[in-house]
């Protein structure tokens, strides 16, 4: 039952592909045999807007329909939202947040409003671009937050991300490689603040 | 073997389209139930369907070429939400009283204005009247069994109605969550051919008028026959969950009784809140407390008696409306509750409370803070309050 849930709160800006990577990571937890639920919160929907999605990842079949107020994980695809949003608000200490930045876990504490649980940082923005020649945060992302929290093997997860990525990009192959190769740095480049 | 997939509530109900292949879809795309037909279009483009769509310039509209192409003798689906469902008012009812079993998703949405494109059930609500079967979806599975079982609910000759399957706007039809698929060789033997009877605009053989004139010397015993068909569809729902049941081990009856058998409090309910609901009863369960819950799958046909059995023995029940009917007294599905209990010789308390309208989220909190006034009522025997609005600033 809910004991043996993960819920995962996504904070990005509109255009950033939150809505997409919280799909995803739903896709590769289904592969791997979880019950799983992937959503948005719909507002207004602008480039640049704050946005929030969700993912609830479990053992047995998930019956709660509601956001998500006492997160396991946050993940934070645009570090310029740690100004404008309570990101922390309700996450639980024995879990993390992953941020997009190019500063280390130490310095962003300090803006997390006295959060006590692990804090990680990844340069999402240097890795898309050496992989993919753009800025695309939420592929990197994605491989962030499955390395923190620890949901599922490495190997599975580059397996479903693999297949996933034959579908999704079925018109354009020739950025599969690029995203595996983000996905598969950041799974090596995230590092964190374990006090 | 069932075929375990993960889908949107909106690719659900567009993959149990597909499966069910109807002869023709004519719809209208409103955000953002959009995706349904959008999902359909592209299967009637990628010729996995042989459907013909009609895309039409408005709901009014679409159900009229439903309305049409259903006289005609055809197998007709189409799909909407909110406003949408609006618009296409007018035909609703001349769909229902035609007696054309037409079968329509409804993602359930509010009604603006205000402006809002969130879920609660004010569309379908305001259609209760229709003359349309409502069958309501607690997720995506829920969603796809209705929507394959209403087929052959809306096509059964003791019926012959059309069939509105609900689902949450948003909090099902936009999240992507597990469910299983049947092979879609077993929902079309499912489903079967539609043999539409003599009586269709297309049989030359037998020459009919479909809706004209109905003037005081008839209209009434139509109406009377429609009521009828509403009666049987009961029975009709009933064997057709048997039926599916056995097909797939999934059972559906009018209603689902949650942890009712020693029950003192329970909430009634629809659609999404219903799971979340259920959490809270096994936390409550956990304590000891008899927390039970009953969720309302099939809304017309009102399952009067059922309900009167289900609570009757129950000391005091909130009533979960997603719609506020302004009547000043409750929403819908309360009044309606309370009223089937009232031949009941003992009977429980019952308290309405509106909740979650245009897309106001409802936490496993809220639930609680509901079982939270019945124990409080059954503990003092005092009703502070009847009608309660649950999770809004005032």
């Amino acid at each position: 039952m809910a004991k043996q849930m993960i819920e995962i709160r996504w904070h990005g800006r509109g255009g950033q592909g939150a809505k997409t990577a919280s799909l995803l990571l739903a896709e590769a937890a289904f592969a791997t045999g979880k019950f799983i639920q992937g959503f948005p919160e719909y507002g207004p929907e602008r480039m640049g807007a704050p946005i929030t999605a969700y993912n609830r990842i479990s053992d047995s079949k998930i019956r709660i329909h509601s956001n998500i107020y006492e997160p396991d994980y946050v993940v934070v695809v645009d570090e310029t939202l740690l100004k404008d949003v309570d990101v922390t608000a309700g996450l639980k200490k024995e879990g993390a947040i992953v941020i997009n930045s190019e500063k280390s876990p130490e310095e962003l504490r300090p803006l997390l409003k006295g959060y006590e649980g692990r804090v990680y940082t990844i340069d999402a923005r240097k890795i898309s671009i050496e992989t993919l020649g753009k800025y695309f945060p939420n592929t990197p992302m994605l491989g962030a937050i499955v390395k923190v929290a620890n949901i599922m093997e490495e190997e599975d997860f580059l397996k479903a991300m693999e297949e996933s990525f034959a579908h999704k990009f079925a018109t354009k192959p020739e950025v599969i490689e690029g995203n595996m190769e983000a996905i598969k740095r950041a799974l090596k480049e995230v590092k964190g603040d374990e006090r | 073997m069932a075929i375990r997939e993960r889908l949107s509530g909106n690719e659900a109900v567009a993959t149990a389209m597909k499966q069910i292949n109807p002869d023709v879809v004519a719809a209208f795309p409103i955000t953002p139930s959009t995706e349904v037909p959008q999902y359909f279009s592209q299967f009637v483009a990628n010729g996995s369907v042989d459907t013909e769509f009609v895309a039409v310039e408005s709901e009014h509209s679409a159900m009229s070429a439903c309305v049409g192409a259903s006289a005609a003798g055809a197998r007709v689906m189409t799909a909407t939400s909110a406003n949408g469902l609006a618009l296409m008012w007018e035909i609703l009812y001349i769909a229902a009283s035609s007696r054309l079993p037409i079968v329509m998703p409804v993602i359930n949405r509010a009604l603006s204005g205000p402006i809002n494109i969130h879920n609660d059930h004010s569309d379908s609500m305001g259609a209760r009247d229709s003359g349309w079967i409502q069958l309501y979806s607690e997720d995506n599975q829920e969603a796809y069994d209705n929507i394959i079982q209403a087929i052959r609910i809306a096509e059964h000759k003791d019926v012959r109605l059309p069939v509105m399957v609900c689902m949450d706007g948003f909090i099902v039809s936009h999240s992507v969550e597990n469910i299983e698929l049947l092979e879609t060789e077993k929902v079309k033997e499912f489903v079967g051919e539609y043999d539409p009877g003599l009586d269709t605009l297309l049989n030359p053989e037998q020459p009919v008028a479909m809706g004209p004139l109905d003037l005081p010397p008839h209209y009434f015993e139509h109406k009377r026959q429609q009521a009828e068909a509403m009666k049987n569809a009961k029975e009709v729902i009933l064997e057709i969950a048997k039926e599916f049941e056995a097909l797939t081990g999934r059972k559906y009856g009018l209603f689902e009784e949650y942890k009712m058998e020693d029950a003192e409090v329970a909430i009634v309910v629809l659609n999404s809140t219903a799971g979340t609901a259920k959490e809270v009863v096994d936390e409550l369960r956990e304590k000891g407390v008899k927390a039970g819950l009953v969720k309302i799958r099939v809304f017309r046909p009102f399952p009067v008696e059922e309900l009167r059995e289900a609570l009757k023995h129950v000391k005091a029940v909130a009533v979960m409306d997603k719609a506020d009917s302004f009547s000043a007294a409750g929403g819908p599905v309360f009044v309606e509750t309370r009223a089937a209990l009232y031949d009941a010789e003992t009977r429980p308390v019952m308290i309405s409370y509106i909740y979650g309208l245009g897309g106001r989220d409802v936490k496993t909190d809220d639930i609680m803070k509901v079982y939270e006034d019945l124990l409080e009522i059954v503990k003092t025997g005092e009703v502070k309050s009847v009608y309660n609005y649950l999770g809004v600033r005032e």
